[in-house]
């Protein structure tokens, strides 16, 4: 059985492609074999988040055009097994990917054997980002603690329910899962952020984690080395517990609260 | 840690981003934004052919496209890697167009 599941936000730069990298990488950790596809056409980032830019030959779009073979597109991931990834194209057209195309792709990474399928989605509600949801069993909706950020994810939400195929073939609805990201528990408390009550009161979704703001995810882009590969950070320990959620097991979602640190504890910290 | 932090230089992933985008910059400005039409498709089948050596990482193979005298040339350079034992000296090739 192979799962296909789109992460999508509807505003742009509210840490999808992250969500992308380090998801796929932790279920991948899990012997699932896993591949993570890129779906923003001509700003392709999956590759570098995950830091295997260098071996991008023939990408998605390549594929869809019938210019490459799936197998020679599919880079595997050096450092975790199971693990591959779709690059997206440099193309500056942005009707590349059509439905038709996208099926075919997909169809084939089931043949293939491929449990999960994650779909990075592009930012905005227009084609890019419906081509991404198109043939998803379930979405991790992507979002940040504020205004526009929550707004938009409601409208993506919108488009879950009608604009995909379960909705146009009147299938079971899209499983949706909050992932509320770059959260600060401090400002939260200083009443300067939503909290995640607030989120999920307001777009009455279940949560499927919460990711604080934290350094450990610049550092990780440089390297290009998803954040979950090291388990000392915090947001690597945000990312497993969503992983293992996911994947049914049961933990108590942490990161919601300030933690209190001592004097040398943020001396050395 | 924050307080010894304070006395490093340069944090090393911040090299590390550096060292990854001057690469890469380099092969996507040969391959799409100066230059003759065909070379986004040569560039592309140059490393299809080396992907098929599979002892070679593609992410050792630099693209580079140089202006030199009048003439464009495009600088392909693939380390290869060691075999052991004895390593052999490190041979790179330069793909003139
Ligand atoms: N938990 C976090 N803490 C701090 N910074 C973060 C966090 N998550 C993401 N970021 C940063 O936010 C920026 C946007 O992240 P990312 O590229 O994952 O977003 P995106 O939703 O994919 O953007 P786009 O809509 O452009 O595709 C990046 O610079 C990333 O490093
Ligand atoms: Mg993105």
């Amino acid at each position: 059985m192979s799962k296909v599941v789109v992460i999508t936000s509807g505003k742009g730069g509210v840490g999808k492609t992250t969500t992308s990298a380090n998801i796929a990488t932790g279920i991948a950790q899990q012997g699932k074999k896993t591949v993570a596809i890129d779906f923003d056409v001509g700003l392709r980032n999956l590759d570098l988040v995950m830091g295997c830019e260098r071996r991008v030959v023939y990408d998605f779009v390549n594929v869809i055009r019938n210019e490459a073979k799936l197998q020679q597109a599919l880079i595997r991931d050096k450092r975790v097994e199971n693990l591959y990834i779709l690059p997206a194209s440099q193309t500056r057209d942005k009707d590349a990917l059509d439905p038709e195309g996208v099926g075919r792709v997909i169809e084939e990474l089931k043949q293939m054997g491929f449990e999960y399928i994650i779909c990075d989605s592009p930012a905005g509600i227009e084609k890019g980002a419906q081509m991404a949801m198109y043939f998803a069993d379930e979405a991790i909706v992507v979002t940040n603690p504020e205004v526009s950020s929550v707004r938009d994810s409601d409208r993506v939400l919108g488009l879950l329910a009608a604009k995909t195929s379960r909705a146009e073939l009147g299938g079971p609805a899209i499983r949706t899962h909050l992932l509320l990201t770059r959260y600060s528990p401090l400002m939260v408390k200083r009443g300067e952020m939503l909290s995640v009550g607030d989120v999920l009161e307001l777009l009455g979704i279940p949560l499927l984690g919460v990711i604080p703001e934290s350094k450990a995810v610049l550092q990780s882009s440089n390297k290009g080395a998803p954040a979950i590969l090291d388990e000392t950070t915090d947001v690597a320990q945000a990312y497993l517990d969503v992983v293992f959620r996911y994947l049914g097991q049961e933990r108590q979602h942490r990161f919601i609260e300030e933690e209190k640190r001592s004097f040398l504890g943020r001396l050395f910290g | 840690m924050a307080f010894f932090d304070y006395f490093k230089r340069a944090p090393k992933s911040a090299s590390l981003a550096k060292d990854r985008l001057s690469i890469i910059v380099a092969r996507e400005r040969a391959g799409t934004r100066s230059g003759p039409d065909y070379l986004p498709a040569l560039q592309q089948e140059l490393l299809a052919v080396i992907a098929r050596y599979e002892t070679i990482d593609l992410a050792n193979v630099t693209v580079n496209l140089d202006k030199s005298g009048g003439c464009e040339v495009l600088e392909l350079n693939i380390v290869l890697p060691d075999s052991p034992p004895p390593p052999p000296p490190r041979l790179s090739q330069t793909v003139s167009v």
